[in-house]
């Protein structure tokens, strides 16, 4: 067998990378017991005196000793961080020093009650939360836990023994943890239960006494016992996911549970976790927005779903469909779903209760391939939070009271009309202000206002008057068609305007979405997109906002923001930053706060933490989505700005590479040439004295020859480093520049001596401003250029002349012209013919354009039609020269 | 042949901080008839001209110890000795700002040992009392400072008082270098606001009336970016 081939190369690294985080993050042993008292405490205390003995830093962060003296005794030794004390009310409540363990940052850390709730004013609600950002930052935790707290056990812990668990831990911090089972025989326990040596605080006895029966004990047992064997299999599982190479595990499942506004969700998604621990598969809790809107209680639940979801380590995602069956299969054939997990309707057998149905046999019918598993969703219960599929009852009351009065109103207009129409014509009013007053309310009041028409139609305007009976037997056909037609009709519209409206809150949604994305798309700095982005959130939320960066060892709210933070929000800001999580107003991290912190962050790297001043009282889950899409899109501009500075700086690296070499080969080459002629032709005249006149003059020729040379490349590389270090200062003045032509001709003299040279420039004086030094350089250059590259003999000309804005120069000759393929970068460094001749530094051309850029000029280089290159300086002129006095 | 037999020999210090360029000009400067002293940094440039009071100076203005301005300035203070000025392609400003400030010429390394001699015959020159001739002759051009007349090959040339002014200027201080600011100052006064553009003009229609060949001036020669120069016949 070949494993080692079969792997799956990117699967492997994963797991090494896997691996490697959880090196760099602490590792977190829990001591599971199957209830109190069977000496958890005393177990973690045991293995952590060891790990001292062994030559760990080892700190007692915190543990409960119930005032048991065996535990207190093996504490001795064991170093205390002193607890901090927090003022609630009128008590004063010891708690954990997060804190303080994160200064102190000892190896291992003991923290008991793993599933303790913190009193207000911690930073994290839950204990639970103190240890993951113990773990994160590197410390290795020893905790302790009932299985009755674990979450995704805590129905079952119900169903057996009767009791409400209130403080439960989140399955996924319990993901790669390691496991003591702390066991202890049922008998035993509850013998030492007898002898007084369990704490059971102020729980009344009788309760107490109901949990510690011996069926009860029995079964936690086994369930603590199943926890454990359940993650023992997970370090072997995610080797075998690697080595296989496949998908989850052996049996391959994909785990989806629908989520809705409803309280019997909880179980449905606690019952999937469980099912997908069993067939260690991966699980996503999927909600599809329908197109009615939720009433505010179901909002709250359906957060609360989904949140739990969250924490028992489902991957969330919410999707709009105005079809729940099609919505849901979408997710689940995308994401490549084995099995979908749904709520057996509840026993309603009334209109609810036949759609549900009707729902639950289309998916059947049309999941195709996809196992469908239906679930029994037990109420929870029967407690006050009971929320019903909200969507008559919570309706404001103000619109049944609309919807009365409407049907008063038009009560009074028909009992008006009552003179000249006949008993039927009211019918027709009462349907026409059923219908419009659909337009405007919910489907309850609609409901209502038909039910409510119809008896009053029938009581006051149908024979027998002021009676509810029906005399005639059209009437009675009459007033049936009424009551079904005002019913449906009134629903059908109002169903549609629901729709309407949740089409155009999308709308909304997706075009503040959008808008965002294509204006960030456009933004090229950090201060633009915390520019845009506050500007968004003042317009979508109507929220003021912030954004903080890292400045040094701290962050630094933008000056941009429309949000101040306080000392205290800069610090939930820093710690979002540092944890890489939201936190403050909204979220479970530091809730106190006054704002809402989400961290700008990319699988990368955390950019900044959006720091977010919402007014309203609740954030619904479209708002937080939004919310979470906006500082998602902000950090991917962000990343993107970056990952683009870093490749521009590579690439100026690559160019400045290329350039160095360039001169390096330059200054090799062409300074050599010169300095060896120059000393040779020094030492011939100095080995012999008896030279005649002929060749000392030959030799001295060749020396001034080698040195006017040497003298124009360093002048040249000097120039070119004056550019490069933006040294080039332009100091303008009015010139003629008749002046400017002659010296450069007379700079170059030497070069031109084989060319005639045409100058053209009138007779009148061409005044310009310019800076005289830099131009004159420029056309020494361009001319230079021209007497190298062209035969001797062939004419050289310049030509200078004012246009009206401008002054233009330039320099022709009947050369062999331009290379096409050099001319696009004929202006670039060490950009150099094939057939240049030698003694040029390439960088003649690039010097002419610095210069030339640098009085806000243009050069063209090109071909004259009749042959030979030509060079076309063009200086604006802002201003024609003032007007001269005569004194 | 020697020198020192026509005429005492003049001294010059040359006050520059590279060995190799004093040794040049110490050849150069001997073998045309000068006693050479030289000095490596400013303050014993100044010690030495004190010292040797030296017929001309030929300063560096990039010393070690102090900037080469300071020196000028330094000796202006008590000497009207003659000072040249040795200077970079790059200097321009610098050079503007030393003859502003006293000195007499300049020349440009790398530079040939003719035009350094030359220099140094005219910044002597000017040194020596102004010349009490009234008329000026340079070939075929008569100037008549007394009665403001100009006459080419005989001919009278009409000039307006402002070009007028600007000829006398080059005239008078003939070889010296004159930079903008002096000429204007010189002709315009010193209140006036910047009239570059208008001296350009002005040059330019002197050229026309005065030169052979306008755009190959003989006789006022452009400094680029400097000022401009009389260069009348010797």
């Amino acid at each position: 067998m070949d494993n080692t081939d079969s792997r799956n190369p990117d699967a492997l690294l994963a797991a090494i990378r896997k691996e490697e985080a959880r090196r760099g993050r602490g590792r977190l042993k829990v001591f599971l017991g199957m209830c109190p008292g069977v000496g958890k405490t005393f177990a973690m205390l045991e293995a952590a005196r060891r790990e001292r003995q062994a030559g760990r830093d080892v700190v007692a962060g915190w543990v409960e000793t119930h005032g048991r003296p065996e535990t207190a005794a093996s504490l001795g030794g064991l170093p205390i961080l002193p607890p901090i004390v927090v003022p609630y009310r009128d008590v004063r409540l010891a708690e954990f020093d997060l804190e303080g363990a994160l200064r102190r940052r000892p190896q291992l850390i003991l923290v008991d009650e793993l599933a303790h709730t913190n009193a207000p004013g911690c930073r994290h609600l839950k204990r639970w939360q103190d240890v993951a950002e113990l773990l994160d930052a590197g410390m290795d935790v020893y905790t302790t836990l009932n299985v009755q707290h674990v979450e995704s056990r805590a129905d079952t812990v119900r169903q057996i023994t009767g009791t409400e668990i209130r403080e439960t831990v989140p399955d996924s911090i319990l993901d790669g943890a390691s496991f003591k089972l702390v066991d202890l025989a049922p008998s035993e326990l509850i013998q030492r239960l007898q002898e007084g040596k369990v704490y059971l605080g102020d729980r009344a006895e009788a309760a107490a006494k109901g949990f510690f029966r011996e069926g009860n004990l029995m079964a936690l047992r086994e369930l603590a016992l199943r926890l454990v064997a359940d993650h023992v299999g997970d370090g072997t599982r995610e080797f075998r996911r690697t080595e296989g190479g496949g998908k989850g595990g052996k049996t391959g499942h994909r785990l989806l549970v629908a989520v809705g506004p409803s309280p019997t969700s909880e179980t449905l998604i606690r019952w999937t976790r469980r099912l997908a621990d069993s067939l260690h598969g991966p699980w996503l809790a999927v909600y599809v927005e329908g197109p009615v809107a939720l009433s505010e209680a179901a909002q709250a639940q359906l957060s609360r779903n989904l949140s739990a979801a969250r924490d028992l380590g489902a991957e969330v995602v919410a999707t709009t469909d105005g079809d729940l069956v099609e919505g849901l299969l979408r997710v689940a054939r995308d994401r490549d779903i084995s099995l979908i997990v749904v709520g057996k309707p509840a026993g309603d057998s009334g209109w609810e209760g036949w759609r549900a149905g009707q729902l639950l046999r289309r998916l059947v019918r049309e999941s195709g391939d996809i196992d469908v598993q239906v679930v029994q969703a037990e109420k929870r219960g029967g407690g006050g939070n009971r929320v019903r599929s909200a969507r008559p009852l919570a309706l404001p009351a103000g619109q049944y009271g609309g919807a009365i009065g409407v049907v008063g109103v038009v009560s009074l207009l028909n009992l008006a009309l009552d003179e000249i129409a006949g008993p039927r014509v009211p019918g027709l009013v009462f349907l026409l202000a059923v219908v419009l007053l659909a337009l405007f309310v919910g489907r309850g009041p609609v409901l209502a206002a038909g039910a409510l028409s119809a008896l009053v139609w029938n009581f006051f305007f149908l024979p027998p008057r002021f009676t509810l009976s029906i005399a005639r037997i059209d009437d009675a056909i009459l007033f049936g068609t009424y009551f079904v037609v005002a019913v449906v009709l009134g629903q059908l519209v109002a169903r549609i305007r629901e729709q309407a409206e949740a089409e155009r809150r999308r709308e909304v949604r997706a075009t503040a979405l959008y808008g965002l994305t294509r204006e960030l798309a456009e933004a090229g700095s950090r201060d633009e997109v915390v520019w845009l982005l506050v500007g968004q959130l003042e317009r979508v939320f109507q929220a003021t906002a912030t954004v903080v960066f890292q400045a040094g060892e701290q962050v630094v709210p933008h000056p941009d923001g429309t949000l101040t933070l306080s000392e205290k929000e800069l610090g939930v800001a820093e710690w979002a930053f540092r944890n890489r999580q939201a936190a403050g107003r909204f979220t479970h991290n530091l809730p106190g706060a006054g704002a809402m912190h989400l961290p700008l962050s990319t699988e990368r790297k955390v950019f900044g933490v959006l720091g977010v001043g919402l007014q309203d009282k609740d954030l619904s889950l479209a708002q937080r989505e939004l919310l979470e899409a906006f500082a998602r899109q902000a950090a991917l501009v962000l990343d993107k700005l970056e990952l683009r500075a870093v490749a521009e700086q590579a690439r100026l690296v690559a160019e400045s590479e290329r350039l160095g070499r360039a001169l390096l080969n330059s200054i090799s080459h062409e300074l050599r040439t010169p300095l060896a002629a120059s000393t040779s032709a020094a030492a011939a005249l100095a080995e012999d004295p008896s030279l005649s006149a002929g060749p000392r003059a030959a030799l001295v020729e060749e020396i001034q020859e080698a040195n006017g040379r040497l003298n124009r490349i360093v002048g040249n590389l000097l120039d070119v480093s004056r550019l490069e270090a933006g040294q080039v200062r332009v100091r303008s003045d009015w010139h003629d520049a008749r002046d400017l032509v002659r010296a450069a001709v007379s700079d170059v003299s030497r070069a031109l001596a084989d060319h005639p040279v045409q100058v053209a420039t009138g007779r009148t004086p061409l005044l310009a401003q310019l800076d005289f030094q830099l131009m004159r350089q420029a056309l020494a250059n361009l001319l230079h250029n021209a007497a190298v590259h062209t035969p001797a003999g062939t004419p050289i000309v310049v030509e200078a002349a004012t246009e009206p804005g401008a002054l233009v120069m330039t320099v022709a000759d009947e050369g062999p012209g331009l290379d096409r393929e050099l001319l696009p970068h004929i202006f670039e460094k060490f950009r150099r013919g094939a057939s240049a001749p030698t003694g040029g530094s390439g960088l003649g051309l690039a010097i002419v354009r610095g210069f030339v850029d640098a009085q806000g000029g243009s050069i063209a280089a090109g071909n004259r039609p009749e042959g030979g290159a030509k060079f076309v300086i063009r200086l604006p002129q802002t201003e024609p020269p003032p007007p001269i006095h005569e004194s | 042949m020697n020198p020192e037999t026509d005429t005492p020999r003049r001294v010059a210090l040359v006050i520059d901080d590279e060995p190799q360029i004093r040794r040049l000009l110490r050849v150069t400067l001997e073998t045309h008839g000068y006693r050479v002293f030289d000095a490596s940094t400013g303050n014993a440039g100044i010690a030495e001209a004190a010292m040797r009071r030296p017929d001309v100076v030929l300063l560096d203005l990039g010393l070690p110890d102090m900037d080469g301005l300071t020196v000028l300035k330094r000796l202006r203070e008590w000497s009207r000795v003659p000072v040249v000025i040795l200077s970079v392609r790059e200097g321009e400003d610098e050079k503007v700002e030393a003859l502003d400030a006293g000195a007499d010429d300049y020349v440009t390394k790398p530079f040939g040992a003719a035009e350094l001699l030359a220099r140094l015959r005219a910044a002597q020159r000017h040194a020596q009392p102004p010349a009490v001739d009234a008329v000026v002759r340079s070939d075929d051009l008569e100037i008549d400072l007394a009665s403001r007349v100009v006459r080419k090959r005989g001919v009278e040339v009409k000039l307006t008082p402002t070009e007028y002014a600007l000829l006398r200027a080059l005239v008078t201080q003939a070889g010296k270098v004159l930079t903008h600011r002096h000429l204007q100052t010189e002709v315009w006064g010193p209140a006036m606001n910047s009239q570059t553009h208008a001296m350009r003009v002005h040059i330019a229609h002197l050229r026309e009336k005065l030169e052979d060949d306008p755009s190959e001036p003989r006789w006022i020669r452009t400094e680029a970016g400097v000022g401009y120069r009389w260069v009348g016949a010797d």
